[in-house]
């Protein structure tokens, strides 16, 4: 269990946040100034808050009414940074083993041999940083993090400084790293795709102050606490892969309903989570025929969000979940849509792209 | 070597052996006030600094006569240290403290400037990783610093070799006790017929010299090599 309450004053700027959150992954998810960065450097002590508590589940990290303030290397963190971070003068070994050095003997920790398996890192334990990939480094990032006997990782948006290539390369291990080794996880982004893909609950901050909070399904589906608003917004769904067909595509089965997507790496019966942008979904009155997108969903409608702007938010009660498709207030109007309107969800099968389908 | 005769082989001896004295005795206190100058925020940091820079800016003669009245058999602090048999004044020791002094600035600037090389988020990262500060200078600080260690000590080296107005002033021109190179040629020029040495003595302050900046120029560069980028 994670407990935070933070409030810090900067000139222009103050940081009131509190949240509790079960194991697993948190994502603090918002845009660039809301504060994410300066909540996870409060977590990770390089950031002193006016006043606040902090503590992974009976480990109190920061305790102001009672005075305790623990300095970051009594913390027993593990911080993954954006820029990796990585130590320059030494080997990927001697960075892997550097944390672990500093933890106390007893602590019970992660086995290097397993975890340098897990991250698939073993043919670069003797070259220096300076030889590694930014993908690379970051998965030695993630290691030498572990390493370090914590209590909890953070991450600071850990992705953010790679090309989409070295994104979908890095990104399965944070699913590993979640899936297979019993440390919480503090994530923090601002990219709604890792959201859908790692999130075990989801918090949303703006201007200092958590907006909402819920699973990633429940966060990505409303739009009023997304923080880039409708352009973030979709829904996740849970879908079984039923058949890799040889035609290249894969269908999926979402809740008994068929959705066809380009071949998925994922062996059949597994399960993935996927998200499906709301601006890659069309609606229709009637059902479409001769029309090349694949998927097509029957649903009524549950309600219509107008923001600022042109554009609405429907959300769709289908067979397969809750669907979002964003559409210009002119077109609902014109399809008469209100709540409980029978229509139909058209999603291009090449919109469900590899990079945010996950297990 | 019959090149140079025993009185400029004894200057020579005697410039090496103050100048290693001088240069590994200030390295340790240099570290120190380069990192409290770069990373330390302390009232009196600008009159630190200040203090530290002196030696590059007063004349000579100046700095020297004002340590032969601190250090002195019966200055303030000379006094106190003669108790305990610790004598600068007029013997070889006290070349080395006028050398090491006067090379100090140069030492500090050297390695107060790799040291503000040194990204501070990688000693962020240590702390998070459970190193205390004193362990992040330790196995962060420290070795990312070495080219600039290495560098301002074989500037300091070099400079405290070729030191000449505070030593002379200080500690005077005694042949085998204080009588270094730059005290030597100064000797020599004095009398008819010493042109030849200090001519000698002159060739090896220029070997020296070059050869302490193209060993401080390779060691930098193999130990930046390995340290590579981030």
């Amino acid at each position: 269990m994670l407990d935070i309450a933070v409030r810090h004053a900067f000139a222009g700027f103050t940081l009131d946040t509190s949240f509790r959150a079960p194991p697993g992954v948190t994502v603090l998810f918002g845009r660039s100034g809301s504060g994410k960065t300066t909540l996870v450097n409060a977590v990770a002590g390089l950031l002193m808050p006016d006043a606040g508590r902090i503590a992974v589940g009976d480990w109190v990290l920061l305790d102001t009414e009672r005075g305790i303030r623990l300095r970051p290397h009594k913390r027993r963190l593990g911080y993954i940074f954006q820029e990796g971070r990585l130590f320059p003068h030494l080997t990927v070994r001697q960075n892997l083993a550097y944390g672990a050095w500093f933890a106390p003997k007893n602590a019970p920790r992660e086995d290097e041999a397993k975890v340098v398996e897990l991250l698939g890192i073993g043919p670069l334990l003797n070259r220096r940083p300076a030889a590694l990939s930014g993908g690379e480094k970051q998965r030695v990032a993630i290691g030498r993090a572990l390493l370090a006997a914590p209590h909890m990782i953070l991450a600071d948006e850990p992705l953010a400084a790679l090309d989409d290539a070295r994104k979908s390369e890095v990104l399965p291990y944070f699913e590993r790293l979640r899936d297979e080794v019993e440390i919480p996880i503090l994530y923090v982004t601002h990219s709604a795709a890792e959201v859908a893909r790692l999130a075990t609950t989801v918090v949303t901050l703006e201007e200092g102050r958590v907006t909402g909070q819920g699973t990633a399904a429940e966060v990505l589906a409303n739009p009023s606490v997304t923080p880039l608003g409708a352009r973030a917004a979709g829904a996740v769904l849970e879908a079984t892969i039923a058949r890799h067909h040889p035609d290249g595509l894969t269908e999926l089965h979402a809740g008994g309903t068929p959705l066809f997507l380009p071949a998925l790496g994922q062996p059949e019966g597994s399960t993935v989570r996927v998200r499906i942008a709301a601006h890659d979904v069309i609606l229709a009155t009637s059902e479409p025929s001769d029309l090349s997108a694949l998927n097509i969903l029957p649903g009524t409608v549950h309600d219509i969000r107008s923001g600022q702007g042109p554009g609405a938010i429907v959300s769709l009660d289908t067979p397969a979940g809750r669907i979002l498709a964003r559409v210009t207030r002119r077109s609902a109007k014109r399809l008469g849509l209100q709540s409980g309107t029978p229509c139909y969800a058209v999603i291009k099968s090449v919109a469900l792209a590899p990079q945010d389908i996950g297990g | 070597m019959d090149w140079l005769g025993p009185e400029e082989w004894r200057a020579v001896a005697l410039s090496l052996q103050v100048s290693f004295w001088a240069t590994l005795v200030s390295l340790p206190l240099g570290i120190l006030t380069a990192y409290a100058l770069a990373r330390l925020d302390f009232p009196g940091k600008q009159l630190l600094n200040g203090i530290v820079h002196l030696p590059l800016i007063l004349p000579p003669v100046v700095t020297g006569y004002l340590l032969l009245l601190g250090f002195g058999t019966r200055g303030p602090v000379g006094g106190i240290l003669a108790e305990f048999g610790i004598v600068f004044a007029f013997r070889w020791t006290g070349a080395a403290l006028a050398a090491g002094i006067m090379a100090f600035p140069l030492m500090v600037r050297a390695i107060r400037l790799s040291i503000e090389a040194v990204d501070p988020k990688l000693e962020q990262a240590s702390s998070t990783l459970g190193a205390s500060p004193a362990w992040v200078f330790l196995t962060v600080t420290l070795p990312m610093t070495l080219p600039g260690i290495i560098a301002g000590a074989i500037l300091a080296f070099a400079k405290a070799m070729g030191e000449f107005g505070a030593t002379i002033t200080f500690v005077s021109n005694i042949p085998g006790q204080t009588r270094t190179i730059p005290s030597a040629i100064y000797a020599f020029l004095q009398v008819p017929g010493g042109e030849g040495s200090a001519m000698k003595l002159v060739t090896v302050s220029v070997v020296v010299a070059m050869g302490a900046l193209l060993l401080s120029e390779v060691i930098s560069r193999r130990v930046a090599t390995r340290i590579g980028g981030a």
